[in-house]
């Protein structure tokens, strides 16, 4: 399967170009970018791993993206992702957030059903890529 | 000058123009704590305009046909709605903008249904004007804070789903009526996990002999979790509980939440008084609530007589819900470029500034109250995604019903094809693209790499709903002479 989380997870995977085309449009509207990296993408897994602080005074896009070589260089197996913040009154939550890296293989979610009092059906749903220690996912 | 009789004359028995019983003050400026509502007034042949408006602020505050004298026993002068400016309309002949000021005294704190009964209570019968519309409203920070708004907002909705930076995709599940619970949550499936983030009950969907409601809720969870499991994203569907008493409400909301669903709906027609409730419910519960207009054509599209659909969009900010349909321009139904910008902007907007071509006729801050998702919803599709994203922005629901279900491909490839031209537009549009004029060339390069795209557009291409709206603003910017 392919996870779909993002703003772009529809298209192709993104160039470089067209990542760092992103950044600037982030820039542009003054928000501050950062890379976050998991190997658990359930999808109320909110806390991915920060990859540093959100860069609040980047003017050149060149710099996010020096981060992301290293990181993918880092966690070639786990899924990144970028997100923009925007720190604006009544806003102050994230503007823009999309996957920059993915494992090679993503084996999906598999959903739990416990059935329950009257047909009612409590789920659960479980990434069978932690079914392995963290760090030790998504290797062939 | 106003034409108020003085002293113990004006309280003689008897019947005395509106004007002369002090409501029409000319001289009056509204203050910053008094609720200011616009009217257009269509006055009887031979009525005159001003003592039309004084009839209007009479009945609409604290006047009946007659002199009585137990004002007398009041502050009445505090009490009386002052209809303080009258302007003829624009390109009319026999139609005029009434201002009129209410003291914030004359309302209970946080009731929309108080707020309406006197703002629409008994006017709009009055023999005296031929008809009537209430095009806007300032209503003043004091009076705005006692509303607690959106349960949710587009803020925490956003964060809740996981999903930044373009417009979240729905459809609504069709047919409309006759689907078996069964049947009903497999289109819920397939199109959630071609890519919408939503799917939605119709209005009329609530407990009919061919689906009770527990039937459909469970079938949709199902399909709604399994959906998620299949993409890794979180999904949802409006649960519409909308019934016949709150109770049988209260019950079917409960049971959603049980559910593990994270968003319900309800129609406007239930009430302005069981939409307060239902939000305090959402509120209390961590709930996201979806209001369909249900019923709102029959009094906000003409222009002469009625409720403005901006109106309505104030109220239910207020009163507190977390989406509302405001139209799409280019789909099927009622909605002129302005009108509808200036309604996504009462929603959205923390700070309306008066802006006369959107018809948005006061500054209205909005005290923190959160804001509200506009959903676009009636017969758009794929091939509209740049036109879509111009006239409406990134927050907000597009809503892809027929555009979904009807794809020659199949429902999942319905989703898709909208999802795959959302994000090539985003996309395009944040790297600085002209996309609303190359938005075909855009879609078509999309559609290399999407077969379901490919025949949405070969399906659609040509299909736009160009009529003349009914309901446009009477203020059209006029271009000025470059030095």
């Amino acid at each position: 399967m392919r996870l779909t989380q993002g703003t772009f997870s529809f298209l192709p995977d993104l160039t470089d170009e067209q990542i760092k085309k992103q950044v600037k449009y982030c820039l542009d509207n003054g928000w501050a970018v950062n890379l976050e990296y998991t190997d658990d993408p359930h999808p109320r897994n909110t806390y991915w791993e920060m990859y540093g602080q959100p860069m609040f005074d980047l003017k050149d896009p060149a710099g996010l993206m020096m981060d992301l070589e290293e990181a993918r260089k880092t966690f070639p197996n786990h899924y990144i992702r970028l997100t923009a913040f925007d720190s604006t009154h009544q806003w102050e939550t994230p503007r823009l957030s999309f996957i920059v890296n993915r494992p090679p293989e993503e084996p999906g979610f598999q959903v739990t059903r416990q059935e329950w009092e009257g047909r009612k059906v409590r789920y659960t749903i479980h990434s069978y890529a932690t079914d392995r220690p963290a760090g030790q996912r998504y290797q062939r | 000058m106003a034409d108020t009789i003085q002293h113990n004359k004006r309280y003689e028995a008897g019947v005395i123009p509106y004007k002369k019983m002090g409501y029409w003050e000319p001289d009056y400026q509204p203050i910053d704590t008094d609720i200011i509502a616009l009217f257009r007034i269509t006055p009887q042949p031979g009525v005159d305009p001003e003592e039309a408006a004084a009839a209007v602020a009479g009945e609409s505050s604290t006047a009946t046909w007659t002199v009585v004298w137990t004002d007398r026993l009041t502050a009445c002068e505090k009490y009386r709605a002052k209809a303080y400016r009258v302007d003829p309309v624009p390109g009319s002949e026999d139609q005029y903008f009434a201002f009129i000021a209410y003291d914030l005294q004359l309302f209970e704190p946080g009731s929309i249904a108080n707020l309406t009964a006197s703002i629409i209570g008994n006017v709009f019968g009055f023999k005296a004007v031929k008809a009537l519309r209430l095009e806007d409203m300032r209503i003043p920070t004091a009076y705005m804070t006692t509303f607690k708004g959106p349960p949710t907002g587009i803020v925490v909705e956003r964060e809740r789903l996981d999903k930044f930076g373009r417009p979240l995709l729905g459809a609504t599940t069709k047919p409309k009526l006759g689907l078996s619970g069964r049947n009903y949550g497999r289109v819920v499936y397939e199109a959630l996990k071609g890519g919408l983030d939503f799917v939605k009950d119709d209005e009329n969907i609530n407990s009919q002999p061919f689906m009770h409601w527990r039937d459909r809720f469970l079938y949709v969870m199902e399909a709604v979790n399994k959906a998620s499991a299949a993409t890794g994203e979180v999904k949802g569907h409006y649960m519409n509980v909308t019934a016949a008493t709150m109770e049988d409400m209260y019950e079917r909301a409960e049971f959603a939440k049980d559910l593990g669903s994270s968003i319900v709906m309800i129609d406007l027609v239930i009430g302005y008084t069981a939409i307060q409730s239902m939000s305090n419910w959402a509120r209390k519960n961590d709930m996201i609530l979806h209001l369909h207009r249900a019923g709102h054509s029959t009094y906000t599209r003409q222009k002469m007589h009625g409720v403005s659909f901006r109106v309505i969009s104030k109220w239910m900010r207020m009163a507190g819900v977390d989406h509302i349909h405001a139209g799409t321009v280019v789909g099927k139904l009622e909605g002129d470029p302005n009108q509808i910008a200036g309604f996504y902007d009462v929603l959205r907007q923390p700070y309306n500034e008066q802006n006369l071509e959107h018809g948005i006729f006061f500054d209205q801050d909005w005290a923190g109250l959160n804001k509200c998702m506009p959903v676009a919803s009636g017969g758009i599709h794929a091939g509209q995604m740049h036109q879509l994203l111009h006239y409406l922005g990134e927050d907000c629901v597009l809503q892809f019903g027929g555009g979904t279900i009807g794809h020659p491909d199949g429902i999942q490839a319905g989703a898709t094809a909208n999802r795959v031209a959302l994000e090539a537009m985003i996309m395009a549009r944040n790297e600085g693209r002209d996309y609303l004029a190359e938005g075909p060339d855009i879609l078509n390069k999309a559609a290399k790499d999407c077969k379901p795209l490919q025949h949405a557009l070969d399906t659609w291409k040509d299909i736009t709903f160009d009529y003349t709206s009914t309901d446009t603003p009477d203020f059209v910017p006029t271009a000025t002479a470059s030095a």
